[in-house]
Parts: C-alpha cells; structure tokens; sequence
C-alpha cells in the first residue's frame, strides 16, 4: 500500500509519519504534485493558519490535483485538523479566505458558551461519535482525543458529521463524506484510539 | 467535556536529563529518551521538554554519559519524536521563527519560549501567525521580591523585568500566545506544594489556558493547581522519584474531583 502524507510546508507531517509507520505501512512524504500517482491513500496533515495554508496549498498547485484523485479516483483521503479545516467553502482566521470548498461549510472561531472554557481549545476531549462510520469501528464509545485548535468547522450538510466534541456547546470533531476523512482531533497524538482511526482509515475502500 | 491534563516536564541540560532545584542546583538523573519511552508506555496526556542548557556549554561531558549522537538538543528532540504518541511540547534556546521551524519540523507538536517572548514581543505574534496560536506557549517565571510581591524573571531566573505575573499574561494573550507554562522560581524543586496565589492571579487574567508547574511534591498537590485554575498540572521531579506517577497522580486528582482521562493501558 503506498500512502502519500502531503508536505505544503506547514506543521509538522514527523508525527503522522510516525503513527503509521507505527501501524507497519510505509509513507511517503512529498511535496511533489507528481508523487500523487498510483498512491492507495492521502493524508493533508496540517497545523497554523487557515489563511496560509490554502495560500501554500493553492501555489503549490495542490488544489487541483487532489480535486481530480479524490473525486474522480476516488482515492480516500484523511484530512487532520488544518488539514480538515482547508475543505471548508470558507476560512475566518486572520481574514476571509477561499477554502477547497469539498464540503461545503465555514471555519469560525470556537465560541464556547461559558466564559470559563478557554480557547484554544487544548487537550483530551471525549467525542461522541457514529457507532456505524467506518471511521469508528472498534473505538470504545466516548474515547477521548487530542485536540489542539481555535477554529472549529461549521458544515451545512449535518449528515457529513460522523462525530462531535462538547465544549460550551456542541462542535464537529470529525467529518466523513464517501471517501473523504477529516477529524479536528489529532489521530496521531491521541494514542490507542487515535491509531484505531488511522488503522480504519487505511483499511477503508 | 476537555479532561485536565498531567504533564510530566523533562529538563534537558548539556544533553543530559535533570532535576532542577530553586532554578539553581541541577542534578543529573538520566538518559533523556528513556524516560520519555517509559512515559509513553503509560499513554501519558502530554509532555513537555525544557532544554536549560546556558548558551554555547553544549557538549560538556558528552564522552562519559554515552549518549551516542545525542550531544545536540535537535537530535534529541528527533530521537524523542520517534517513540513520542503523546503530544510533545520543546521549550529552550529559541530565538527565531527559523528554532521554531526547524523543532516543528522534528517533531514538537508546539513549542514554549521564555525570554525571546520578553526580549521581543513581536515574535509571539509572528509565532502565531506562521504556526497558529494553539502551538505557542509562552513560558513565564515568577518570583517572590520584596514585600512577597510578585515579578517575571527572564534569562533562566537571572533577569529581572519588572512586570506582574498579571499583567505580563496579559500582554503574551494579546500578542496571539496560545497557553502559558507557568513556574514559580521560589517553589521550584522544593515538593512543598504549587504557588497557588500566582496560579490564580495569572489563569484569573487570561482566557487562554494556563499549565501550572513547579513545587509538586505529592500527588495531592496536582488539585491545587486546578483548583487555583489551571487547566493542566504539570511537574518534573516527581516522575522521577515515585513509581507508578502518572496512574497515582490521575487518581489523586480524580478523588479530588477533577475530571482527568483514564488512561488506557499500554499497548496497542
């Protein structure tokens, strides 16, 4: 299986690369367009801002060439927490800017309700998730994950949510649409539970 | 609901782990990448490495403790990234957005800064700007002066700056920091227990969360913290001389009614 986590150079793609090495599959880190043929799996890990992201994404020449594997070749595709946001139609963080708009939705500010929670939101939140999405499967109910983020992801289509986090509110932890993953949490950072995801991730078709 | 975290803190010095005391006596105590294989086992929240080494002493003793190829702080941290599951936070020795870049690109999931913050507000917000508030924390030393008040201490508790803890948080939240560690200098090493005045005037200032640190002698003491407003505790020496640390300190803070993340067991 040939897994390709992709380099736009933004955050840091070391601790995805070590969680599925970890799972015994080989990675390739890249940030060539040309790497992207014959790949099983993509993975657009992503920490910073929304605006550069996109910005790196798009110069890049990214944007393309993932619209064409993932909805043409229908190739999974996971994306983690910037990496989730830049799917959204639009990004609020420092601006508005113009995200890959594969699920429609916007990327606001966490407002948690109460003034006492603090933002970032940081640490081990438990998630409430869909028993039946594939994205679950042998995660014990209301595991929790590591989140470390600001923004939160807003989708138009609820049906696209296949998990939520409580914080002041109820917010997207996770999204799945055919074969598009995105989690807000990190997989990679979120030991036992986070490497079930990515393992169900890299059994998915 | 978001869990208190425990955060063991690792100080790394001259490429050697460390027990600090008063931020003056440091005593060797081990090898910096076994420690961090055993906290992984135990599926630890988060941890946090501090490299306290003073600029330009580096190599020191770098024949007798062998520790091959680790005689550099970059080394170390890609070392320590390989077996690290848990989110890993580098502190120490960075002046740059360039330091910042280069301990991302090796591993750190964020990274602490302390006296540049001080030196140069600007790059807080650089930071933040480039990296994301949420991966930068501004490390901050309090001290107790004259009349019991307390100043921030830069430069590894030698600088003075003249500022209240208060409003010195204040300012790191304006500038885009997205957490402040937060060490007290007079209970650093002593185990008598968390300044809890200082924890409480800084959380009390900011929205952002604030990790308390410094002074845990017992488990027990993690509540305090808490209690006082942080919404992590963190400690060093403790993990070192107590068995069982994580699973102990997770207790002592359930009993006392705190939410915190059962850990699973290893394995996976």
């Amino acid at each position: 299986m040939k897994i390709l986590v992709i380099d736009y150079g933004l955050g840091n793609q070391r601790s995805v690369v070590n969680a599925i090495r970890l799972l015994g599959v080989d990675v390739l880190v890249s940030q060539r367009l040309e790497d992207l043929s014959g790949v099983d799996r993509i993975v657009l890990p992503g920490v910073g801002a929304f605006g550069d992201g996109i910005t790196n994404l798009r110069a890049l020449g990214w944007d393309r060439v993932l619209n064409k594997a993932v909805f043409e070749q229908h190739i999974p595709f996971l994306g983690i927490c910037l990496g989730m946001q830049m799917l959204a139609t639009v990004g609020t963080e420092h601006g508005f800017h113009d995200g890959l708009n594969w699920l429609a939705g916007r990327v606001d500010r966490l407002t948690p309700e109460s003034d006492t929670l603090r933002v970032p939101h940081i640490g081990w939140n438990d998630v409430a998730f869909k028993d039946a999405d594939p994205m679950y499967k042998g995660v014990p109910p209301s595991s929790c994950f590591y989140f470390v983020h600001s923004f939160v992801f807003k989708p138009e289509a609820q049906e696209v949510i296949s998990g939520t986090f409580n914080y002041g509110g109820k917010w997207v932890a996770s999204l799945r649409h055919n074969n598009i993953w995105a989690t807000q949490f990190h997989p990679e950072k979120s030991q036992r539970a986070g490497l079930q995801v990515l393992r169900n991730f890299l059994a998915s078709c | 609901m978001l869990k208190k975290r425990l955060i063991p803190v690792l100080l790394l010095q001259n490429g050697l782990l460390v027990r600090s005391e008063l931020f003056k006596i440091h005593q060797i105590i081990g090898n910096p990448i076994i420690e961090v294989q055993r906290f992984n086992e135990w599926n630890v929240d988060e941890l946090i490495y501090l490299d306290i080494t003073c600029e330009g002493a580096y190599d020191l003793r770098r024949e007798d403790h062998k520790i091959k190829n680790l005689s550099e702080p970059l080394a170390i941290l890609n070392a320590v990234s390989e077996t690290c599951f848990m989110p890993l936070t580098w502190g120490g020795r960075i002046r740059t957005l360039e330091d910042m870049r280069v301990r991302f690109a090796n591993g750190a999931d964020k990274i602490a800064i302390n006296t540049i913050a001080f030196d140069r507000p600007s790059i807080i917000t650089e930071a933040a700007r480039a990296f994301g508030s949420q991966a930068v924390v501004v490390s901050m030393d309090a001290k107790r002066v004259q009349d019991n008040r307390l100043e921030i201490y830069v430069a590894g508790g030698r600088r003075a700056t003249g500022l209240r803890p208060s409003e010195w948080a204040r300012q790191v939240e304006s500038f885009g920091a997205g957490e402040i560690l937060l060490q007290s200098i007079d209970h650093d090493g002593t185990g008598e227990g968390y300044d809890v005045d200082l924890i409480a005037e800084v959380a009390s200032s900011v929205r952002i969360p604030v990790i308390a640190c410094s002074g845990v002698g017992q488990f027990e003491h993690y509540a305090d913290g808490i209690h006082a407003g942080a919404s992590a505790a963190a400690a060093a020496n403790i993990w070192h001389f107590k068995d069982l640390a994580d699973r102990q300190g997770k207790r002592a803070m359930a009993r006392a009614g705190i939410e915190v993340r059962q850990n699973p067991e290893s394995g996976r």
